[in-house]
């Protein structure tokens, strides 16, 4: 047994929990869209999907199997290769990008230096997926759809590396550790008030979540981008929005809550806990409030958002070079 | 004329004591005009052909104008034997004129003989006559030389003949079995495509080329099926045009071949969220044709349950506003309302959407014991929930920069394009039928009349909520003083009969089986009655041929106008512009294509 040296132990330990962490993030996405459901019923003085199982309990399954059995149907119109692309893009670079997550001390799968702009251009690769799949549909809708996806996440990924660059002058670091590590005593929060807002709203402006669903804004586009694509494609879309659900409130904890820091419970409960509370507050926007026009959700990025970043980075600024 | 007219205060030709007929008189002659005695409660005036154009703008623009053409459509005249002392015709074209000003409404005829269908269009005079005319060529195939675009409105473009004329078969079993083979769907498809250029409109300008999108007949915001093209310079709209006729099942032909009392259920389908409003036109309309004079108590019942749809159609109305400007909630509360008020109207009527209760001269059931504790229940739930839709929508600062001077039009610009209801209220005009022409005991009731004041998105939805409260207090009145007596007429053409004096003797039984069978029939006449519907004026103008069913039956409705005003205001707005506004209309497309 010497082949098993302790390096290839440690590979493979790391590669296990790199497998849990993926399949965990999956299966998240795929609970949250229960969860979504019965939450909005709750709020919505309805039951939501309560058949399936205990409570519903088994809806996920049924969807799963549902989904898995659609015919999977591509337009004779469309861009096959682009066409096919698309829901790829949409699911790797949300899932690729919970690499650089720390979940507890012990956990995560890279410790990368340069965490926070590998997320950074994760994102950026995100938008890619709503642009091949709405402009190779061969539709008008989703070409729409597409459209406003890239203005806007052009215009909210501006503010949003710029949101976060307070933390990282606060943390000295890119790395997600390290500013986690740096909130022991106080959480960015505090501090970087505004750098938390303009990241949530990018957040959610990113991962098209209402009330910036402008590309897919059912009332007006029919579902936008991804009006064409059925079965298990339209399903990695589907389950990549939740998965950057999941993704936004895991760094909104990182970088602003402090992550696994908490008395008393362990560190995995903690993060999962503060994680839950954005999810929840993911769901009870959509629930709340009504959709405004594309055009100033633009103007408000531009206008208000992206002001507001460049001011708090500056003040940041200033107050480590005088205190520091 | 030798039809009697017993309630009219129309004088026949000779003495003429209206003063509109009078001025038209002066103007083209005492020979040109000839005045037909209806029930229609307005004057109704056969002019000749040539003098249409010009007598339809002398009462344009004569001082207290008729600023509306509210209706405009035709008769076939071929088949109707009791049209003594009228002028000689083979199609009657009649064009309905209302004025605000005088609260008054004129109906101009024209008569036309089968070899010679046409008519000048009146398009340059009143904008709405646009779409009227085409459901006059697409119905009758009457012809209106200078039309911008004459094509069918409500049958499919391939369609062979012209529906509402006598010779068009009226049922399905008088057909072929339909049909529909892999050549026939590509031809119906090929017809429905849309040809930019057929509508005068460019491909491309000098710096942009255009998108044309079609939204509908299935879109998540088109409320049923409606299609609207949009030619879209990025997500401006330059132009659209809106095409129904996707929910036409031909409400009005079915008139002619229904009993005057088997027709009932099917006005209940056209303004699908209205309920028994629907029935009240009709109703009343055919109660003037029978000279009927309902009890205190049917009148009360009437108004009451008309209120309660009013309700529950603001209310659904409510929902899908707020939804088409991406809340999602909103609707789901309305919901929980409706099923409230659903409640009540289950345990009144014994149905929920389309209880088809009203009877002529009554109602069919006397209210169940314990009805004032139900209402009064969901009176008293209602107000507590629209504070709350004020407070979480309408004050929410996204849905008043989604509808503020969004769509907005003036009180002109409405009566142009015949808008009534709600959506003329919210620009400031004071144009209730409730309190301007009372039917049905309205002007007993206390209430207001709300209005707006900027005519646009917001304030439509807005003052439907206010409507909502006003309609409460109505029906509050009726359960505080709802009169004792009987809930149908003592008259003989009541319908069916009341049952308890049906089983008293031979007389009322025999009487009772004709009408269930048969039908009343009912003397050779015309009538209408106006309602201010859930969306606007609704009215049923009625024809008899003294038979047991009508012989032309024509449903003016709300929604047809506004959905033609359409592009007027939405060139150059933003496609989540126009969601906005559809949803601010308030229509359904049974009660735009009957």
């Amino acid at each position: 047994m010497n082949w098993l040296s302790p390096t290839l132990v440690e590979a493979l330990i790391a590669m296990s929990k790199a497998l849990v962490i993926l399949l965990a993030a999956v299966l998240l996405g795929a609970v949250m869209t229960v969860v979504e459901r019965r939450l909005l019923g709750l709020w919505q003085d309805r039951h939501g999907p309560n058949r399936v199982g205990p409570f519903g309990s088994l809806q996920l399954v049924a969807d799963m199997i549902k989904i898995f059995f659609k015919e999977d149907w591509i337009p004779p119109f469309a861009d096959r290769p682009l066409f096919v692309l698309a829901p790829a893009i949409a699911m790797a670079s949300l899932l690729l990008s919970f690499m650089v997550i720390p979940i507890t001390p012990g956990w995560g799968v890279a410790d990368l230096h340069i965490g926070l702009l590998f997320f950074l251009a994760m994102a950026g690769i995100n938008v890619y997926a709503v642009l091949f799949g709405g402009w190779s549909s061969g539709n008008k809708y989703a070409l729409i759809g597409a459209m406003r996806a890239s203005a806007q996440t052009l215009s909210y990924e501006v503010f949003m590396g710029l949101s976060l660059m307070g933390v990282v002058a606060m943390a000295d670091s890119f790395n997600l550790r390290e500013i986690v590590n740096a909130q022991t005593t106080v959480w960015f929060v505090i501090p970087q008030f505004f750098g938390f807002c303009t990241f949530l709203i990018a957040g959610i402006a990113v991962t098209h979540r209402h009330p910036f669903d402008q590309p897919e804004a059912e009332q007006e586009l029919a579902d936008g981008y991804h009006i064409e694509y059925s079965s298990m494609k339209f399903g990695m879309f589907f389950i990549g929005e939740y998965v950057g659900m999941v993704l936004i409130s895991a760094l909104i904890v990182t970088l602003f809550f402090g992550g696994w820091h908490g008395p008393l419970l362990p560190p995995i409960v903690w993060f999962m806990l503060k994680t839950a509370v954005f999810l929840v507050l993911f769901v009870l926007l959509r629930a709340a409030l009504p959709r405004p026009r594309y055009d100033r959700v633009m103007s408000f990025g531009w206008k208000i958002c992206l002001p507001l970043t460049l001011i708090n980075l500056l003040v940041t600024g200033a107050v480590i070079l005088i205190v520091g | 004329m030798s039809v009697a007219s017993p309630s009219s205060d129309n004088a026949s030709s000779g003495a003429r004591t209206d003063p509109v007929v009078e001025a038209l008189a002066q103007r083209f002659g005492d020979r040109a005009l000839i005045e037909q005695a209806t029930l229609t409660g307005m004057p109704v005036v056969w002019v000749a052909r040539e003098h249409l154009v010009e007598a339809l703008g002398f009462l344009r623009d004569m001082p207290e104008p008729f600023e509306m053409l509210y209706d405009l459509s035709a008769t076939d005249e071929r088949l109707r034997s009791h049209r003594q002392g009228l002028p000689e015709a083979d199609f009657t074209v009649f064009y309905q004129l209302l004025s605000v000003s005088r609260n008054r409404d004129i109906m101009l005829k024209v008569a036309l003989a089968e070899s010679d269908l046409e008519l000048p269009s009146i398009v340059s005079l009143y904008p709405n006559a646009n779409w009227y005319e085409r459901e006059v060529w697409d119905m009758f195939g009457v012809a209106f030389r200078g039309h911008p675009h004459l094509t069918r409105i409500l049958m499919p473009p391939t369609w062979n003949g012209h529906p509402l004329r006598k010779e068009h078969s009226a049922r399905a079993t008088e057909f072929d079995p339909y049909t529909l083979t892999v050549a026939g769907q590509d031809r119906e498809q090929e017809a429905l495509k849309f040809d930019p250029e057929a509508w005068g409109m460019q491909r491309e300008n000098d710096q942009s080329e255009f998108m044309f999108l079609n939204l509908g007949p299935n879109h998540p915001s088109a409320h049923g099926a409606f299609r609207i093209v949009l030619q879209l310079d990025g997500e401006e709209i330059i132009d659209c045009v809106p095409d129904i006729g996707y929910h036409h099942r031909g409400a009005e032909k079915m008139g002619e071949r229904q009993s005057w009392h088997s027709y009932i259920p099917y006005t209940d389908r056209v303004d699908y969220t209205g309920g028994v409003m629907n029935n009240l036109p009709y109703v009343l309309a055919v109660e003037k044709l029978a000279g009927i004079e309902v009890p205190d108590r049917v009148k009360t019942i009437r108004v009451m349950m008309a209120e309660l749809f009013r309700i529950s159609s603001h209310l659904l109305f409510l929902g899908t506003y707020l939804q088409d400007l991406g809340a999602m909630s909103p609707v789901f509360y309305a919901f929980t309302d409706r099923q409230k008020a659903y409640e009540v109207v289950e345990a009144i009527t014994g149905f929920r959407m389309h209880p088809a209760w009203f009877r002529i001269g009554g109602v069919a059931q006397d209210l169940p014991q314990g009805w004032e504790r139900l209402m009064q229940g969901f009176v008293d739930w209602m107000p507590k929930r629209l504070k709350e839709y004020e407070r979480a929508m309408m004050e929410n600062a996204i849905v008043r920069e989604r509808t503020r001077h969004v769509a907005a039009f003036t009180t002109r610009e409405a009566l142009t394009w015949g808008v009534t209801g709600p959506n003329l209220r919210a620009t400031g005009c004071d144009y209730d039928l409730r309190k301007q022409r009372p039917y049905s005991g309205y002007d007993n009731f206390d209430f207001e009349v709300p209005l707006g004041a900027n005519g646009d998105a917001f304030d439509r939805g807005q003052l439907r909520i206010e409507e909502m409260r006003q309609s409460l207090r109505i029906i509050q009145q009726c359960i505080d003083h709802m009169p004792p007596g009987d809930y149908k007429a003592d008259h003989p053409l009541t319908t069916p009969p009341p049952r308890e004096r049906m089983l008293q003797h031979i007389e009322t039984l025999i009487t009772h089986f004709l009408q269930v069978s048969w039908g009343p029939v009912l003397k050779p006449n015309e009538s209408q009655q106006m309602v201010e519907a859930t969306k606007g004026i609704n009215s049923y103008y009625l024809t008899s041929d003294g038979n047991t069913m009508s012989y032309r039956t024509r449903i003016r409705t709300p929604s047809f106008p506004h959905l033609q005003q359409i592009p007027v205001l939405m060139r150059g707005g933003f496609v989540p512009d126009l969601i906005a506004h559809l949803g601010s209309i308030d229509f359904v497309m049974a009660d735009v294509d009957r």
